[in-house]
């Protein structure tokens, strides 16, 4: 057992686990926090995508005690202290889920990649990588997203719903 | 996952001196590869030495113009520095070719150089697999081997080497420092991956005991005019049935200079020297390129299931060298 | 253009006219907060007091007995409470044979009585099941341990045993087949025929939550978390097999990761976690690994296909022979009806349909969106294709000519027909005219790009359902069944009629779900859940309505006396006398009657209520299908690129045009029939379950290596509805959720065949295939 000390949305959690215990299983079996899913244990799906100290990663091939220390958010922290992350209000609108089980992970996916894409990082479609500032393409946007699998096939709602909240940020 | 005590190493002599101790120590990286073998039983360490603490995660340009990698980098810092995307794009594409943006941005360049195939008699503990047991015998020769290397194969094992990142540092002459309480040893690309052989579980020239500790990128003129084309069942996200590193410089319609390497075809990242030996000074045209790739494959055996990648090989090597030509550097 | 025969009208109410304030609308799902949240709770989420975690041992031998269990290693793993095999489990009754009586009988997904034997009838059977306090010591401890067989000869090559095959017989439910003239014949003299064989290879759901359970036992009361598509089956099954009372076992699924068939049988994980709750005295759960879900959930199966179309110069089809090979399990699996499109899609003068079956040592097969039409129009839709090249003759123009006026193999007549409005409107919203015939005469850029369509069909169906309806004086209506909600958005739907039926606004009808304590729903497949359901609401809105009407009668006062049913609208809250009448609300009824609330209910859940509900609903159903054929239909228009070099192939634009009857609610259906497009492109492209034909043994039982489209992988996807009402359907409504899969692979194909040239017939098309 190893005492790994987690802060997760915001708060401190200090848990005793074994160290072969994934980031995905602390939140999900001993925090209870369910909203991050577990499609498929081994990084090839990305339900259980979370934000580390705002960085997009798959909390199923994470040891837990790894991340003791850095900033954990989220699909039940992204909203912060606001009634809700604009978002999930976008997702609904543009109907960019069904059953709902990989859009915990498509949500923190996408505000990650928005900041990957703010920071000017490139990805296997961006036709000029040196060219920072590249528009956000529904290329780009698909191929930045396609570590989140969905199988209900809400992929094109969740491209609208992704490029009409970075729109709106944008325009803020 | 079998249980195993856990280690975070604060500088890189304590992580040597943890590792030399107990030959049952494995390094952990960002653990993408280690700890997906852990859970499936593959890799079974009795410690776990966490390096990600380890202060080699900066990317510096040498003073002989090239540029120096720390083990620690993320692949996607990797991807997204501007001296990468500059002065050798193949890189960068390589990368950002590779699994998904989460797993990209766990992990790390030394662990991308120690990924372990992901052929499906390998993962399987149920199956025949010299490199996972030695001896047992080969599932793959007559089983599933559509995703299996036809160059670097031994009636042992033909499991292709998965690394993207690999491909383009073969290319492009990188060589890998790495660290043991021995001291400081540099492995050209080369020579650091071994084709199975007899001893398929041998697939570096890293001892147990030792770290990778950083990459290293000699300057190269023809590297800034380079990509990376990656062919694969689906549009992102799996590995390469075939892929191409190629870096291509012309003067006055002549090839003058070339970094060819190829992946999803071989047992290691394979560094393309015939191709290449066939392009220099020859004319930068269609039919050279041609004739480049089938030098390069000649030695290539397929069977049933995976004797396509010759000829997609083939075609991959002409196309891209076609892009370079025409289109130039993605930079 | 020639107009289908449509069935007699019925005077439709203001509901089934779509004039209604809510039907129709494209409302936000109801469950959207719950589920972008984090909040929506599924199978493996529920805290219990106590929890274990369970992990399978699967088998590693394909066939055989088991001679030896070692469990030591994984007894003196801490934290382990028990390891249940053969040797120790408590007995369990058998699965139930099958039995027209008693649909729950349809359950199993296997005979096998798990750990109650010795044997061993597929690779990854589970043979032995570990409890621990925790996941992690649950999973390490199952893989320490060990055990020994006596292997036994196994069949396991479906390629190699095609020619074993033999015919599948027909039922209620199925036909085998159909003979109509002497197609062999004809097709031996026509002037223009193919004669082709296509393959299909096994595939998997792989919904994004693997299967789950927490069974908690209460004495002998047993409450089960579980993401099933059916709760009655599962109900009905636990409570045989563990020897209690139907009424003690309370399923509970108000959320499900998403199915597409995989979570309709009753598998091993669900029985196994009910078996080591009961040996352990805990509540336990178990979580199937990925790989766990391939070793002990059936897939589709694989098939091999032949399909023979004869045709006059013209195109007038003189013969289609279709003939199939599919197999399931030695233990249990569907026999898909491979050939099922092929008896509606064209009026060909002689036909012939034959079905074969192989029985494979093998995890019994199982539905997977639109069992028998996806893999059967894939072969049958690239057939035309072929057969309008070797014509000279535009794909559309072909079918159009031959589009039947009733049911090609026996002359009954169709419901609803509305594929030629489909293909019309789909070749001008998609630009089809613009396609030039040639193969490879498309290019953009060095892409190759090729153009092609192809039919969607699939059979409409429709289960019995038992609803309850209560209005209060507040003026909120709850609907209550025990339907499903994998992702069709189930309850926004049945809000949307309920409110509608009543006059109520759409936000005052709450809808309970996904709960066996809720009156029995029906199963969530065959595209049949909402009609199924919205049968009995609207039967109950009206009952409801009849008693409030009733009530106002009754009491002196109300401007409805001396009013009777068919006078009334629904609206406003209440009942009216025409738009401008006297009338009054539901709240100004109870509250003179001095009532809180009023109910209806349609179904009972009785033993005898449910015996009636079955028989009266199987009696329906084959008076029903003796009357009419009934689908839902639609024209896929697809674009492709291709790399000359590569063959690699993209899917650059779709449009899908269908007739699925009424359109309840156009954004949750537009998102149901993408959904089925998307898995239909990694079926064609991408997709295919790799079985080691040397030991039965499923090798890519994982996402990364089992591919299905990723978002690079999917355009824009164009959906269009044309939203006319099926006269003998409830509502109109013909099903959403498995048309658009089928014809998605032929389409790709026929469109590939346009870029390239070549036809390919063995899926997935994957890039070798093209080189």
């Amino acid at each position: 057992m190893v005492e790994v000390r987690l802060r997760v949305n915001g708060a401190d959690a200090s848990l005793d686990l074994p160290p072969q215990v994934s980031l995905l299983d602390a939140l999900r079996e001993r925090l209870g926090l369910t909203g991050t899913k577990k499609g498929c244990d081994q990084g090839a799906c990305g339900a259980c995508t979370v934000l580390a100290d705002g960085e997009r990663i798959n909390s199923c091939l994470a040891l837990a005690v790894q991340y003791a220390g850095r900033e954990i958010t989220t699909i039940e922290g992204i909203a912060g202290d606001g009634p809700g992350h604009p978002l999930q209000a976008a997702f609904v609108r543009n109907d960019g889920l069904q059953c709902g089980y990989c859009t915990s992970g498509q949500i923190c996916s996408a505000i990650g990649m928005l900041a990957e894409h703010g920071a000017g990082m490139p990805s296997a479609v961006t036709e000029h990588l040196c060219a920072d500032g590249a528009e956000l393409t529904d290329d780009e946007i698909r191929e930045r997203m396609s570590g989140n699998l969905c199988r209900c096939g809400a992929y094109n709602g969740i491209v609208d719903a992704i490029r009409e909240f970075a729109a709106a940020e944008a325009e803020r | 996952m079998r249980p195993f005590s856990y280690v975070s190493a604060p500088d890189v002599a304590t992580a040597l001196r943890a590792v030399a101790d107990d030959p049952g120590a494995k390094f952990l990286g960002g653990g993408t590869n280690l700890v997906d073998l852990m859970r499936a039983g593959i890799e079974q360490p009795d410690t776990v030495v966490d390096i990600t603490s380890l202060p080699l995660a900066e990317i510096g340009e040498r003073p002989d113009g090239g540029v120096r990698i720390g083990a620690l980098v993320r692949n996607s810092r990797l991807a997204a520095h501007p001296l990468i995307r500059a002065r050798y794009p193949v890189l960068s594409q390589a990368v950002l070719a590779g699994a998904s943006a989460q797993l990209r941005n766990m992990a790390t360049v030394g662990g991308n150089l120690l990924q372990r195939t992901r052929c499906p008699y390998f993962y399987d503990r149920t199956a025949a697999c010299n490199k996972r047991e030695p001896g047992s015998g080969c599932g793959a020769i007559g089983g599933f081997n559509r995703g299996h290397a036809v160059l670097g194969v031994s009636g042992a094992c033909i499991a292709a080497h998965p690394s993207d990142m690999c491909v383009a540092l073969a290319a492009l002459d990188a060589v890998v420092e790495v660290e043991s309480v021995r001291g400081v040893r540099r492995v050209p690309m080369a020579s650091f991956h071994r084709p199975p052989g007899e001893t398929p579980h041998v697939e570096t020239d890293l001892s147990p005991d030792e770290l990778v500790t950083a990459v290293e990128l000699p300057p190269s003129p023809t590297a800034a005019n380079s990509r990376y084309r990656k062919v694969r069942d689906r549009a992102s996200y799996a590995f390469a049935l075939v892929s191409v590193a190629a870096a291509l410089e012309v003067r006055d319609g002549t090839v003058t200079g070339v970094g060819l390497a190829l992946g999803g075809v071989a047992t290691t990242p394979w560094r393309a020297r015939r191709a290449e030996h066939a392009l220099l000074g020859a004319p930068a045209t269609e039919e050279s390129f041609r004739r480049a790739a089938e030098a390069e494959l000649a030695p290539a055996t397929g069977l049933p299931g995976n004797a396509f990648k010759i000829e997609m090989a083939r075609r991959a090597v002409t196309a891209t060298l076609r892009r370079l030509l025409t289109e130039g550097s993605p930079a | 253009m020639t107009s289908t025969p449509t069935a007699p009208t019925r005077t439709p109410s203001p509901v089934e006219t779509g004039t209604g304030r809510s039907v129709g609308r494209p409302l936000d799902r109801v469950d959207g907060t719950a589920k972008t949240t984090g909040a929506a709770r599924y199978a493996a989420e529920h805290p219990h007091p106590g929890l274990a975690h369970a992990a399978l041992v699967h088998a590693a031998v394909t066939r055989g007995r088991i001679t030896g269990i070692d469990a030591a290693g994984a007894e003196a793993v801490p934290g382990v409470l028990a390891v249940i095999t053969h040797e120790n489990a408590p007995a369990m009754k058998p699965p139930p044979p099958v039995s027209v009586l008693n649909l729950s009988s349809l359950a199993s997904g296997s005979s096998v009585n798990y750990l109650n034997t010795d044997e061993v009838h597929w690779n990854g059977q589970p043979v032995a099941v570990v409890v621990a306090e925790t996941p992690e010591a649950a999973r390490h401890a199952a893989g320490l341990v060990r055990v020994s067989y006596r292997e036994l000869p196994a069949t396991v090559d479906f390629a190699a045993e095609e020619g074993n095959a033999v015919p599948q017989k027909s039922s209620a439910l199925q036909s085998g087949g159909a003979r109509k003239g002497d197609a062999e014949a004809a097709l031996a003299a026509a002037p223009v025929s193919v004669d082709l064989r296509f393959t299909t290879p096994p595939y998997h759901h792989n919904a994004i939550e693997p299967h789950a359970t927490t069974a908690v036992w209460d004495g002998d009361r047993l409450t089960v978390h579980e993401g099933t598509q059916n709760i009655t089956w599962l109900r009905d099954h636990l409570a045989l097999r563990f020897g209690v009372p139907v009424r003690n076992v309370r399923v509970v699924a108000p959320y499900v990761g998403g199915a597409f068939g995989g979570k309709t049988m009753v598998w091993a994980g669900t029985v196994l976690t009910v078996l080591a709750a009961r040996v352990t005295g805990r509540p336990v759960r178990m979580a199937l690994t990925r790989e766990g879900v391939y070793r002990t959930v059936g897939g589709r199966t694989p098939s091999a296909q032949r399909v023979a179309l004869g045709a006059r110069a013209d195109g007038t089809l003189t013969a289609l022979i279709h003939t199939s090979v599919t197999q399931t399990g030695r233990t249990g699996g569907l026999p898909e009806q491979a050939t099922s499109q092929s008896r509606h899609l064209y009026a060909a003068e002689n036909i012939l349909l034959r079905q074969n079956l192989v029985e494979l040592d093998a995890v019994p097969n199982t539905p997977m969106r639109a069992p028998g039409e996806s893999i059967g129009t894939f072969a049958l839709e690239s057939a035309v294709d072929e057969l309008a090249c070797a014509l000279g003759l535009d794909p559309i123009e072909l079918r159009m000519r031959n589009e039947p006026e009733r049911n090609p193999v026996d002359g009954k007549r169709f419901a609803h027909r509305m594929l030629r409005e489909a293909y019309a409107l789909g070749a001008e919203r998609f630009g089809w005219s613009g396609r030039t015939p040639e193969p490879g005469s498309m290019r953009d850029g060095g892409w190759l790009v090729g153009l092609g369509v192809a039919s969607a069909y699939h059979p409409s169906w429709q289960m019995p359902a038992n609803v309850t309806v209560r209005l209060s004086a507040d003026g909120s209506v709850v609907v209550r069944c025990g339907f499903h909600e994998m992702g069709m958005g189930g309850a926004t739907a049945q809000a949307q009629i309920a409110a509608d039926a009543l006059g109520v606004p759409f936000e005052a009808v709450r809808v309970e779900y996904g709960d066996s304590d809720l009156p029995s729903g029906p199963g969530a497949g065959g595209s049949a859940q909402t009609a199924s359901v919205a049968a009995s609401l609207l039967a109950a809105c009206e009952k409801l309505k009849g008693s409030l009407l009733a009530l106002a009668r009754r009491s002196g006062g109300s401007p409805l006396r001396g009013r009777r049913p068919g006078d009334l609208e629904a609206r406003d809250g209440g009942l009216w006398a025409g738009p401008a009448g006297p009338g009054e609300t539901y709240a100004a009824i109870l509250a003179r009657a001095g009532r809180d609330s009023a109910e209806a209910a349609v179904g009972s859940d009785t033993r005898v209520g449910k015996v009636t509900g079955q028989l009266r609903f199987m009696s329906k159903l084959l008076r029903d299908r003796r009357r009419w054929v009934k689908a839902a239909c639609g024209a896929h228009f697809c674009e492709v690129r291709v790399d000359p070099d590569t063959g690699e192939v993209r899917v650059s634009r779709w449009l899908g045009v269908f007739d699925v009857g009424r359109v309840v609610n156009a954004k949750m259906v537009a998102s149901q029939l993408r959904g089925g497009i998307v898995m239909g492109i990694g079926m064609a492209l991408s997709e295919e379950t790799l079985v080691d034909p040397r030991n039965g043994r499923i090798m890519n039982p994982g996402l990364a290596d089992y591919h299905v489209p990723v978002h690079a992988d999917v355009p824009p996807i164009d959906v269009h509805c044309l939203d006319v009402p099926d006269p003998t359907m409830p509502l109109g409504l013909l099903g959403v959720g498995e048309v658009s899969v089928t014809g998605v692979a032929a389409a790709i194909a026929n469109a590939v065949r346009h870029a390239t040239g070549r036809r390919v017939r063995d899926l997935p098309v994957t890039p070798d295939k093209l080189l």
